[in-house]
């Protein structure tokens, strides 16, 4: 289907205490926006922790043609206690990037997320979605060719999650390529333009996003799609 | 019952009359005690956190040996000490033994165990919650390390606070590594030892009651300073 892939998957395995979490997967992927569905336990978070290198595969490898930045934003936003500005500021310090420049980058990144008037509360004391979108400031401010979301917007009330979708369309526009687990099919359809769908740790599928919830190819996905559909 | 009254009225009077030679031995047990708690920070608290995040050949080992450490007996550690610093000691060329440099040894190598050991539980809980996060930042285990000091330091304030009470309220090893010298090396916990052997209880009691409140103090204190930074920071 695409032509040029940023990423391959040879074999892929990871087992761990003995339970294999994530069979034999062989994919290319090439999509600027990706989104790994399945049902609970299927192995999305996982396989998304061994393409972003959280998780070192037991077995198998991954292939990138060339090394891409990365960052990721998780379900639930890690901050640390100090000021918003700061969590901001720090991603970009552990990159090397002079004082002077980091404020200025990080005063941007909480610009296009929404939230400068922010700049100086204490993290932690925000609400859930405000610490989210803090989170996709982080990771916005390191202007990452890939961006990793696992479930961003699980815990979010629904105009959080308006927002959170609204700042990852904003990346993928500006040519960041985005691998997004989630639980939303709708958000999945609005966001992605190609889908992996895993079931038991295996990749039964890897379509474009219309076609995989018009026909999907395989009983497990048909059968995915019939529950988790409204 | 007469002769306690009478001396609670007497270490009374002694403490709100400022005298001179309490104040000089309170301000010695502080000094000391200080003194030893910074130090036990600057090295236990590193330690603690690499013990928490590091990843090396016999760090179980090492926090098994800590958390034993914790319970070192004062008097044991004042003799291992006084071994070190007496005059046929590998140190002894410092003459530092019955020094207040000699009681700060002691109770560093007293409370180091205890800081290091809190450190590396309150590191380890923050290293589970930001493991992940700090790996896909791009921190090593150093940088993380120094982060969670950092993040976690309100927490660990009461672990140097735990240090401290443990120094101050000690008897044992400074008794022995200071000999108990008067004006030179007597501080609070000495003095009440061998003023209640003498029988002369107003200024055991009155430094008793110092004592006490100084520990009291300090943990209100640490309370007031961690319900503070939960509200400001979460």
């Amino acid at each position: 289907m695409t032509s040029t892939h940023w990423l391959e998957l040879q074999g892929l395995d990871l087992r761990e205490n003995g339970v294999q979490i994530i069979a034999n997967a062989t994919l290319k992927v090439g999509a600027g926006r990706t989104a790994i569905l399945g049902p609970n336990g299927a192995g999305k978070s996982s396989l998304l922790r061994l393409m972003h290198g959280l998780l070192k595969p037991t077995g198998g490898r991954l292939i990138w043609p060339q090394t891409m930045t990365q960052s990721m934003v998780f379900q639930r936003p890690v901050m640390l206690r100090a000021t918003v500005l700061a969590n901001v500021d720090y991603g970009l310090a552990l990159r090397g990037i002079p004082a002077a420049e980091r404020r200025e980058k990080a005063i941007a990144a909480l610009h296009r997320v929404g939230l400068p008037e922010l700049a100086d509360r204490p993290a932690r004391r925000l609400s859930g979605g405000e610490q989210q979108r803090v989170a996709l400031a982080r990771a916005w401010a390191l202007e990452p060719q890939l961006l990793f979301l696992d479930e961003p917007t699980a815990s979010l009330d629904p105009a959080s999650s308006r927002e959170v979708e609204r700042i990852i369309g904003e990346m993928a526009a500006t040519g960041t390529r985005i691998v997004m687990t989630t639980h939303n099919l709708g958000q999945a359809r609005r966001i992605a333009e190609e889908v992996i769908f895993l079931d038991g740790g295996r990749v039964l599928e890897q379509t474009p996003v219309e076609e995989f919830f018009r026909r999907p190819q395989t009983t497990a996905a048909q059968a995915f799609l019939q529950e988790e559909a409204p | 019952m007469a002769e306690i009254t009478n001396s609670l009225l007497l270490a009374t009077d002694m403490v709100t009359a400022g005298d001179s030679r309490l104040a000089a031995i309170v301000a010695l047990s502080l000094a000391v005690s200080f003194s030893a708690t910074l130090i036990s920070c600057l090295l236990g608290m590193p330690l603690g956190a690499l013990l928490a995040v590091g990843r090396f050949p016999g760090r179980r080992v090492l926090v098994v040996i800590f958390n034993g450490l914790m319970g070192l007996p004062p008097v044991v550690v004042g003799l291992l000490v006084y071994l070190l610093l007496s005059r046929a000691g590998p140190l002894g060329q410092f003459g530092l033994l019955f020094t207040p440099t000699a009681m700060v040894i002691a109770q560093t190598v007293l409370i180091t165990p205890i800081v290091a050991a809190l450190t590396r539980q309150v590191i380890e809980d923050e290293w589970r919650e930001y493991r992940e996060q700090l790996r896909s930042l791009g921190a090593s285990r150093t940088r993380a390390a120094r982060t969670l000091l950092w993040n976690a330091r309100f927490s660990l304030f009461t672990a140097a606070l735990a240090g401290f009470g443990r120094a101050i309220a000690e008897v044992g090893a400074v008794m022995i590594v200071g000999g108990n010298i008067d004006g030179v090396t007597r501080v609070m916990t000495t003095t009440i030892a061998l003023e209640t052997s003498k029988g002369d209880l107003p200024l055991a009691l009155a430094l008793g009651v110092i004592l006490i409140t100084v520990v009291l103090a300090i943990n209100a204190a640490a309370y007031a300073l961690r319900q503070w930074a939960e509200n400001r920071w979460g």
